[in-house]
């Protein structure tokens, strides 16, 4: 063997790569090459380091929770989480009814304050979920045009709103289409921007939780998603994306919808 | 409609139960194609989506090396939609670049330089970050995500003899900037003395 093809074979060696014969070449070359012997034990020095360190990196646990979330097993694309919103809704009021000893005013005010949180809760992490679908194969889009001519009255007939649909790929979030989602047991219309690799959905709807005319922000399983309302109609956005980019995309369409006011 | 909910509940346990303990190699070799924290995310995202958009016609090889490699194709998709949409990044993915260096570097250096001694885990991760591609990237799925050079072959899309030859030219200019690096952190023995005089 020369040693010009032991330089190549020796780090097969190293790396348990060689068969019995090719194994016993190199190391006869090695025994007889003072260069080549020197270089052997530097690079199984070296391997033997690698090997001992702590190289492997570890994946950030928000990130975890992201490609956890991908694998969630997804409920069909229609669910009904009215069917079993309602009965505890209805327990919860019984319950209060019977055995509060509370002032009614106080009670009451307890009530909306329990039921505020929770309702925007409960909807923002039903948003999450219809966004996660999304990104699975095929649910994306329904409709998939960058045109919002063609996206708009798309949803005529659909949802009981006619939806905003908001060119802002100057802005550059690009706008990928539209989807009607289910959100709450209601139609929803979802319509669908992508800046860089992040998707961004806006759900709209009449009513999709309680009003906010600020942008309320929240984040779930490493989502980060803004409620609104505006011209009546209710907005979330859902992305990926960092906080401060997503924020600025509720800007953008806020901005748009205010300069053509109610529906468009 | 009920059955198949749960055939896919099914798939994704599956994929789950495959896909998920692999989790950090795939990190692992995100970062050092990409480079930065925020990318490697995007890229490992990505990946797992594309998997479980194409588990369906999985029919091997080993899990790991079939993840690694649609990631890379991810990196290099992202890195090609770069060089067409923005200006082109320091990124070298010229193979020539190595071609050019010799395989053993300083043979002229002195025998005890010659031996590698012990580098912290940041300096190996930082030299091995500064590997230009494909020998940062054969050396990454050697030494950190353990494979096969087989395996190397199948995720690189290249035959073994140039994993063979990828990996030697890896190494040796990895001892190179190893020594070098050695030099430098070897050399705060003045501050040590003038202290221990006053």
């Amino acid at each position: 063997m020369r040693c010009d093809e032991s330089e190549v074979m020796l780090h097969a060696l190293i790396d348990g790569e060689l068969d019995a014969g090719h194994a016993r070449d190199v190391e006869a070359h090695v025994a007889g090459c003072a260069g080549c012997a020197e270089k052997f034990a530097t690079f199984r020095t070296m391997h033997d380091v690698m090997s001992a360190a702590p190289l492997k990196e570890i994946a950030p646990a928000h990130l975890r929770s992201r490609i956890e979330a991908l694998m969630a097993v997804p409920e069909g694309r229609i669910v009904s989480m009215r069917q079993f919103l309602r009965p505890t809704r209805r327990s919860f009021f019984g319950g209060l009814a019977m055995g509060s000893a509370l002032s009614g005013a106080l009670a009451a005010s307890l009530v909306f304050a329990v039921m505020r949180g929770d309702q925007e809760q409960t909807i923002a992490e039903e948003v999450v979920s219809a966004h996660i679908r999304s990104l699975q194969a095929g649910h994306l889009m329904d409709v998939e045009t960058s045109d919002r001519h063609t996206v708009k009255p798309w949803f005529n007939g659909r949802v009981d709103v006619a939806p905003p649909v908001i060119d802002l790929t100057a802005e550059s979030f690009t706008l990928l289409g539209g989807r009607l989602d289910y959100v709450d047991g209601e139609p929803v219309a979802a319509i669908v921007y992508q800046r860089r690799k992040h998707v961004i959905n806006l759900f709209v709807a009449q009513h999709l939780g309680p009003k906010h005319p600020r942008p309320n922000a929240k984040s779930i399983q490493g989502y980060n998603c803004r409620h609104w309302t505006e011209n009546g109609l209710d907005l979330w956005a859902v992305s990926d994306i960092v906080g401060d980019e997503l924020d600025e995309f509720v800007q953008k369409i806020a901005g748009s919808l205010r300069q053509t006011p109610s529906t468009t | 409609m009920a059955d198949d909910a749960v055939a896919e509940q099914k798939r994704m346990r599956t994929f789950q139960a495959a896909a998920l303990p692999h989790l950090d190699d795939v990190y692992t070799l995100a970062r050092y194609l990409m480079r930065n924290t925020q990318d490697a995310e995007d890229a490992v995202q990505e990946c797992y989506l594309r998997a479980l958009r194409h588990f369906d016609s999985y029919r091997g090889p080993a899990m790991k090396p079939w993840l690694l490699a649609i990631l890379r194709n991810v990196c290099n998709a992202e890195f090609a939609r770069r060089s067409k949409e923005e200006l082109p990044t320091d990124y070298s993915q010229d193979e020539s670049l190595g071609e050019e260096m010799p395989m053993w570097q300083e043979p002229q250096a002195s025998p005890e330089k010659m031996m590698v001694r012990q580098q912290d885990t940041a300096t190996i991760r930082r030299l091995v970050a500064e590997l230009p591609e494909p020998f940062r990237e054969a050396i990454v799925l050697r030494e950190m995500n353990n494979l096969s050079y087989q395996e190397i072959a199948q995720v690189a899309g290249v035959p073994v003899g140039t994993v063979m030859s990828r990996l030697a030219r890896a190494r040796a200019m990895l001892r190179a900037a190893w020594n070098a690096a050695e030099t430098v952190t070897t050399r705060p023995g003045p501050a040590v003395a003038s202290g221990t005089t006053s």
